[in-house]
């Protein structure tokens, strides 16, 4: 089992994040240049989009390790998998959340169907918190991590899917789809602005994910240790 | 402060919270297994006093 | 490679046979479409007309729900289940035997519910009716996974439904888009590559959902 208690990873990670995210948003607010459009709420875009990735890179590593586990029937790959998804679905929820605040600034309105990534990620939460009931309905066990490992792939599979489906139901929809002005070419200012804010993201992502996991990881010793006392 | 400006310290607000619940939620996990940790040393230290 | 089929067509026998002698649940499908379609006409304005044609698709949606919510459980209840997978035959030759019974079942219901919309709701399109049969492909694939997912678990009849409706709403988005749209080729093949994808990853993850 992989429990180092050092968690010596953790610290770099944590050192990291300080130091890109912190960074990162500072170059946001300060540094990059203003929008000529819409202004100082265009540096939502710093954050937002980074968390959609970041969510995306999430969910993907949930469905690595449940295809590690499908694979190799390790037990450990459940949790880590369980983890990743649970990291997700919280920066998926965070999207959706600085998503709507950026819809609200620019077009005044908390909810368009014309946001394709806010459409997106909807029902990724739709589909990433049956996640959490099918879990929670199963017995503890090695069924149990099975299915969750499948379930995962699923909605790997399902993100691609979903967003040509999206794509497609525009034609018939019509949502009143507001453009914003989107730069084809990002000066190179906003571009280092967003890479260093999205290296923050991942970072940050990869830190709590570090924590979560040798949080339940401890958690699960003291129990072994409880009942053996028993 | 325009509205712009205010909706998006919002935005960076909402996130910066959502990490701060996170390491609060951690912090009393941490606690909760110190405590926990405690209690079976102690179990630990009693069954072997009276083995021993 | 003809004893799997051999096998899946066994055990799809098996449910169709049930069916015909318990005739449970045929009927009350085709009831459940029936009224749903009247449910719908109530619910639409006069404005809203041309909203009617999606609502075929929820109704589709929901009545398969109601096939796959049992499709597992007489095998649960008895134990069935766990014979099925000590059986020396692929795990996945079950999953495609469910799924040929449950398109059966469908089909069967469609045939009643595509008429009775035509006839309420004014004419069904060949695109309508090949979208209709594209999305039970799919919908039977996932939905079969999902359902020997849920019946592991506790809550099972609340349980699908959450699966499934997410999973669901590509296929109604290819079905509505085949319906109302000028080229309903595109959203044909859309279905088809959701059948094609979800298919095969059912298929070779099936034996993991059913095996300890």
């Amino acid at each position: 089992m992989s429990t180092s208690s050092s968690n010596r990873s953790g610290v770099i990670l944590a050192v990291a994040t300080f130091v890109l995210l912190g960074g990162g948003i500072a170059l946001a607010l300060l540094w990059a240049p203003e929008d000529a459009d819409q202004g100082p709420s265009q540096r939502i875009f710093y954050i937002h989009v980074p968390l959609a990735l970041t969510a995306y890179a999430c969910f993907f590593w949930g469905a690595w390790k449940g295809l590690r586990l499908l694979w190799t029937r390790e037990e450990r790959y459940d949790l880590e998998g369980y983890t990743a998804v649970h990291m997700g679905l919280i920066f998926g929820l965070l999207t959706l959340a600085t998503g709507s605040i950026w819809a609200k600034i620019s077009w005044g309105v908390w909810w368009s169907w014309g946001e394709r990534q806010l459409v997106l990620f909807l029902i990724l939460f739709l589909f990433y918190s049956a996640y959490f009931m099918l879990r929670y309905s199963l017995e503890p066990g090695a069924s149990r991590a099975n299915i969750s490992a499948v379930y995962a792939l699923l909605g790997v599979v399902l993100i691609p899917v979903s967003f040509l489906a999206i794509r497609l139901a525009e034609n018939f929809i019509h949502p009143v789809v507001f453009t914003r002005d989107v730069q084809d070419n990002l000066p190179t200012e906003m571009l280092v602005t967003f890479c260093v804010c999205l290296a923050g993201m991942l970072a940050l992502a990869a830190t709590l994910y570090q924590n979560e996991l040798l949080g339940k990881r401890l958690d699960e010793r003291v129990r072994e240790l409880r009942e053996v006392l028993q | 402060m325009s509205s712009g400006e205010k909706y998006l310290s919002a935005a960076y607000v909402v996130v910066l919270l959502t990490v701060l619940a996170y390491l609060l939620i951690h912090s009393l996990r941490l606690a909760r297994l110190s405590r926990e940790l405690g209690e079976l040393t102690e179990q630990a230290r009693a069954k072997a006093a009276a083995d021993g | 490679m003809s004893g799997y089929i051999r096998d899946a067509a066994a055990l799809a026998r098996k449910d169709l046979l049930l069916e015909l002698r318990g005739k449970e649940l045929l009927p009350a499908m085709a009831l459940f479409v029936l009224a749903m379609l009247v449910a719908f006409r109530f619910a639409l304005t006069s404005e809203q007309e041309a909203a009617s044609q999606g609502l075929l698709w929820v109704a589709i949606v929901f009545t398969a729900l109601l096939a796959l919510g049992r499709a597992f459980v007489p095998e649960r209840e008895q134990g069935i289940l766990d014979a099925l997978v000590l059986a020396p035959c692929d795990r996945s030759a079950i999953w495609l035997g469910k799924v040929l019974a449950t398109m059966a079942f469908l089909l069967v219901v469609e045939a009643v519910a595509l008429p009775a919309f035509g006839l309420f709701f004014g004419g069904v399109s060949w695109a309508t009716v090949a979208a209709v049969v594209l999305a039970n492909v799919g919908i039977c694939a996932v939905g079969t996974l999902l359902a020997a997912m849920a019946v592991a678990g506790r809550a099972r009849e609340v349980l699908l439904p959450l699966l499934f409706l997410p999973l669901a709403i590509p296929v109604v988005v290819g079905g509505v888009g085949a319906t109302v749209a000028d080229d309903p080729a595109r959203y044909l093949a859309f279905l088809g590559l959701y059948d094609g994808v979800f298919a095969i990853l059912a298929w070779a993850t099936f034996e993991y959902v059913v095996v300890e």
